[in-house]
């Protein structure tokens, strides 16, 4: 069961990754690398599971904050606030 | 004082949560980080203190938590339904809605409620107007679009806020 | 009890994963930014919300720790589309559209012209 979602998890990622090479102006790309940040989080809870690692967890939620901190900081970069 | 109290159960209740035990030392120690941190902090934690956690308060944000759920799912529904099949016909544009919320903290949750329901996404906020851009957009009266988009969320939103 | 608590959670984190994958297709396949970034933020929210409070049902010891990762997503992820869509829109992307419907620009311009007239 659980390598059906890693398998599912990974196409989610490749089709992002089109999305982040093709662009094809910036904010695209930046959606799209918000879009990989939340997938990340949600396979490394998976990973969690799958390797019954409770460390997993705390890793998940600290790439949450950061990635969110990131797109934050991108936005401002955007509206010339930086 | 109402406002320290607040803040020592939040930071209290987050310390026993992610360290999800029920040990001694444990909850020793989460109780003294929790004083001092709203000792220090407890002030500029929230505007209105212990009110946040009457009764009808959190009531109210309860039956919220289940009215915003089903709207996600049914948002969801029809972002699965435009992206397998693209050729539905598509209208956006950005239109101004009306709020009659004060407090920043209720904008804040009236926002993030639209952006997670069907077809809906905040740009911004501008005094008591949000701008939202909306996928198929059915109407520009910013009355009309204030019933469609938010009408649902804003009387919980200003029973759980202000 | 614990076949109940895996059958949940199984259920809640196949269909998350199931909408992670739908948001990253509508990154892939929606005309512009702005509806990009509703397919992107709906679908990876519902998604992450579903996969992360699913392995907290699987597995009850982490329950309260993944609650709290699956709220902060919630609260997270919108906040972060709106400021990127409020970016993009000040750089000057237009929308992908057949009628001009944008009260936002003319917001905006009023709003400048104020400032203005202020200094």
């Amino acid at each position: 069961m659980i390598y059906v979602f890693f398998g599912i998890i990974i196409v989610a990622i490749v089709l992002a990754m089109i999305r982040l090479i093709l662009g094809p102006t910036t904010p695209d790309r930046v959606v799209a690398l918000d879009t990989l940040t939340t997938i990340s989080t949600a396979l490394l809870v998976l990973l969690g599971l799958f390797f019954e690692r409770f460390i997993y967890i705390d890793v998940a939620l600290i790439y949450a904050v950061l990635g969110f901190v990131g797109v934050l900081t991108v936005a401002r970069y955007f509206e010339g606030g930086l | 004082m109402s406002k320290f109290i607040f803040s020592f159960i939040v930071y209290f209740a987050f310390w026993v949560a992610f360290t999800s035990t029920l040990r001694t030392d444990e909850v020793l120690a989460g109780a003294i980080v929790a004083l001092l941190m709203s000792w220090l902090t407890g002030q500029h934690f929230s505007e209105t203190g212990m009110k946040n956690l009457s009764p009808r308060k959190l009531w109210y944000a309860f039956l919220y938590l289940f009215v915003f759920l089903w709207e996600m799912l049914k948002a969801n529904v029809d972002v699965a339904r435009r992206v397998i099949m693209p050729k539905i016909p598509i209208n956006p544009g950005i239109v101004e809605v009306p709020t009659k919320l004060q407090s920043n903290i209720a904008k804040l949750a009236l926002a993030n409620s639209i952006t997670l329901t069907p077809g809906t996404l905040t740009v911004d906020i501008i005094d008591d107007k949000l701008y939202i851009h909306w996928i198929d957009v059915r109407t520009e009266e910013p009355e009309e679009a204030f019933r469609q988009i938010s009408g649902v969320f804003e009387k919980y939103i200003k029973e759980i806020f202000e | 009890m614990e076949t109940v608590l895996n059958i949940i959670g199984y259920t809640l984190t196949s269909v998350g994963v199931v909408f992670l994958f739908f948001g990253a297709l509508g990154i892939l396949r929606m005309p512009d930014v702005y509806n990009r970034m509703q397919a992107g933020t709906k679908a990876t929210t519902l998604g992450a919300f579903g996969t992360i409070l699913g392995v907290g049902f699987i597995n009850p010891e982490w329950f309260f720790k993944t609650a709290i990762i699956a709220a902060f997503i919630l609260i997270s992820n919108p906040i972060s589309s709106h400021a990127l869509a409020r970016g993009s829109h000040k750089i000057g992307i237009k929308l992908w559209q057949k009628k001009d419907i944008d009260h936002y620009a003319r917001a905006e311009a009023t709003l400048q012209e104020q400032e203005g007239d202020g200094e």
